[in-house]
């Protein structure tokens, strides 16, 4: 019995490893094709590893780097990332606590509208959106971060209000009594308990961000140069007459390997971080 | 307490309301209205009724697109799903090497939807060529498997993550008390499991398809609605009827378009709730 037990156990682990190498084999194949040279990568030969002939050393990081902006792009990437993540995450869970405490017609009716909002494709706004960030002069990278705390609201409050529901309200009842002000109560003693919650959403409203293509293309104003790395690798394709194969395969990987850092630096946290999104979701 | 909390409203609630105006209320509430109107900018609206809705309902590749998609969508949620629920029953067992298969089947969903359309681009197009077909912009069915592998590939990873935290959430009593009883492991899983997997299904079932019906990066990348739209998807199709055509009547168009998508969705999103809810056993 326990021995029949391993065998099927080992078939198991043959399986998944295979599965996994399946799963990787994508993000490999993009990373010695950025290897070769230009005139090397073609439809039919994309499988093929770099030989001596075809190997271009860093060439394409290079190229890359020096003249198709993906600097700036990687830079204006992290701007409204960061930016709007810190954004989100305060004013939201200051919103949500606010929401969860008080218990009027209206911040109830403030829930629903967030919780709608959630549901709301990016489509159905999309013309208007980017017509009222103009008029606001928000469509820079340094300014949209208003708007995506406006769009972005919808999830963050949510997930806020499903954990701070957790929270025994004595202590801060507590802190209050003591005459802490509402302000106080909540930076020096919600805060610190919402910290794992804190994690969470901004590691959803990271993922989230950092890949966002449609909402920054058409929101950051491109006549001034202002591109995001998604934006650029669409660039890449859509307006040269011919693709340039290259560069592009370096900007994909130049995309991917932050990701891959911080996932394997923070793994539990994501991984804790989405298991933890979808139960209150 | 409740009173002096509400006192600092402005300082709680503003920041995040005046976003929520700018970044969707109004928006949303002007691109209601827009959608009875023909423009091309916001300040030139000329109130043309209900005209832009009957056009959109009675436009074919609009029709086409829907059908498209939902079959899309259907497919590629069963496919996850399964592969997902197959794959965490797997890893809860304690076989070596979970974390590792873990972290690997995860990584795509922090990927984006652009770069992950272009790698399944050029990885599919190749594929294809060596087996002599034609690419994957050329034949639509081939598109479809397509975007079908990609929404695999990206999501499976992410619902079987939301699937082991379900599966470590049952009472091991339960277990123990159906392996005592002589359950197989078959009946285990349809009696014991499943049942008490509900919400996470529910949660699944839920983003799936709604990321199915959403899809826009994706698709833009891997096929961008090649061959003549036929592998066009719903929000595609709007930002194609938005940006891709000049002429004065498109824009409204597009923003009727916008509102029906934006209806189908809520609807789909409540039904599928309603339904999957019902099952649910309560603990």
């Amino acid at each position: 019995m326990e021995h029949r037990h391993s065998i099927k156990d080992t078939i198991k682990s043959v399986i998944l490893a295979i599965l996994s190498l399946a799963w990787v084999y994508p993000v490999f194949m993009i990373l010695f094709n950025s290897l070769k040279q230009e005139t090397s990568i073609t439809t039919g030969t994309a499988f093929e590893l770099p030989t001596s002939e075809t190997f271009a050393g860093l060439m394409n990081y290079i190229n890359a780097l020096t003249s198709q902006g993906f600097l700036s792009a990687f830079w204006y990437s992290l701007v409204v990332t960061i930016t709007s993540v810190v954004l989100i995450l305060i004013c939201c869970s200051m919103c949500a606590w606010f929401i969860t405490r008080v218990n009027t017609w209206y911040s109830k009716a403030l829930y629903y509208l967030f919780v709608f909002s959630m549901v709301v494709p990016f489509q159905m706004l999309m013309f208007t959106l980017s017509a009222t960030a103009d008029r606001l002069h928000l469509s820079s990278p340094y300014t949209i971060c208003i708007i995506y705390l406006g769009f972005g609201a919808g999830l963050a409050v949510f997930m806020f209000c499903g954990f701070m529901k957790s929270i025994p309200i004595e202590i801060e009842e507590a802190a209050m009594i003591d005459g802490c002000s509402p302000i106080k109560t909540f930076f020096q003693v919600v805060l610190p308990i919402l910290k794992p919650t804190l994690i969470s959403v901004g590691i959803l409203e990271t993922m989230w961000l950092w890949n966002d293509y449609l909402l920054p293309y058409l929101v950051l104003d491109r006549t001034k140069g202002y591109m995001t790395i998604p934006i650029l690798i669409q660039y890449f394709r859509g307006s040269y007459g011919r693709v340039e194969m290259g560069p592009m395969m370096a900007s994909i990987m130049m995309n991917i390997i932050p990701i891959i850092v911080v996932y394997l630096l923070c793994q539990k946290h994501i991984i804790k971080g989405v298991a933890a999104g979808a139960v209150k979701g | 307490m409740e009173k002096s909390i509400k006192k600092y409203w402005p300082v709680f609630v503003i920041p995040t309301f005046t976003a929520f105006i700018i970044g969707f209320a109004w928006p949303f509430l002007q691109g209601l209205y827009l959608s009875f109107c023909q423009f091309i900018t916001i300040d030139r609206a000329n109130f043309n009724g209900i005209a832009n809705y009957i056009y959109a309902l009675t436009e074919e590749q609009f029709g086409y697109s829907f059908w498209f998609t939902s079959l899309f969508a259907i497919v590629s949620t069963l496919c996850i799903n399964i592969a997902g629920l197959a794959i965490a029953l797997a890893l809860t067992r304690g076989i070596r090497g979970t974390n590792l298969f873990r972290s690997v089947f995860f990584m795509p969903n922090l990927i984006g939807g652009i770069v992950l359309g272009y790698i399944w681009n050029i990885l599919l197009n190749c594929a294809l060529t060596l087996l002599g077909k034609p690419l994957l912009s050329l034949h639509a069915p081939y598109g479809f498997i397509g975007l079908v592998i990609l929404m695999c590939w990206q999501q499976i990873g992410y619902m079987m993550i939301i699937y082991i935290a379900g599966l470590q959430a049952i009472p091991n009593d339960y277990l123990e008390a159906a392996r005592i009883d002589g359950a197989t492991e078959w009946q285990t899983l349809w009696k014991v499991k499943l049942p008490n997997l509900m919400p996470s299904i529910t949660i699944c079932l839920f983003l799936s398809l709604t990321n199915g019906f959403k899809l826009f990066d994706q698709n833009l990348a891997l096929t961008g609605g090649d061959p003549a739209h036929a592998t066009e998807m719903l929000a595609l199709n709007i930002y194609q009827t938005f940006y891709g055509r000049s002429g004065p009547q498109w824009k409204g168009y597009g923003q009727a378009k916008a509102v029906i998508f934006c209806i189908l969705v809520i609807v789909i999103s409540l039904l599928q709730l309603r339904s999957t809810r019902s099952k649910e056993v309560q603990q």
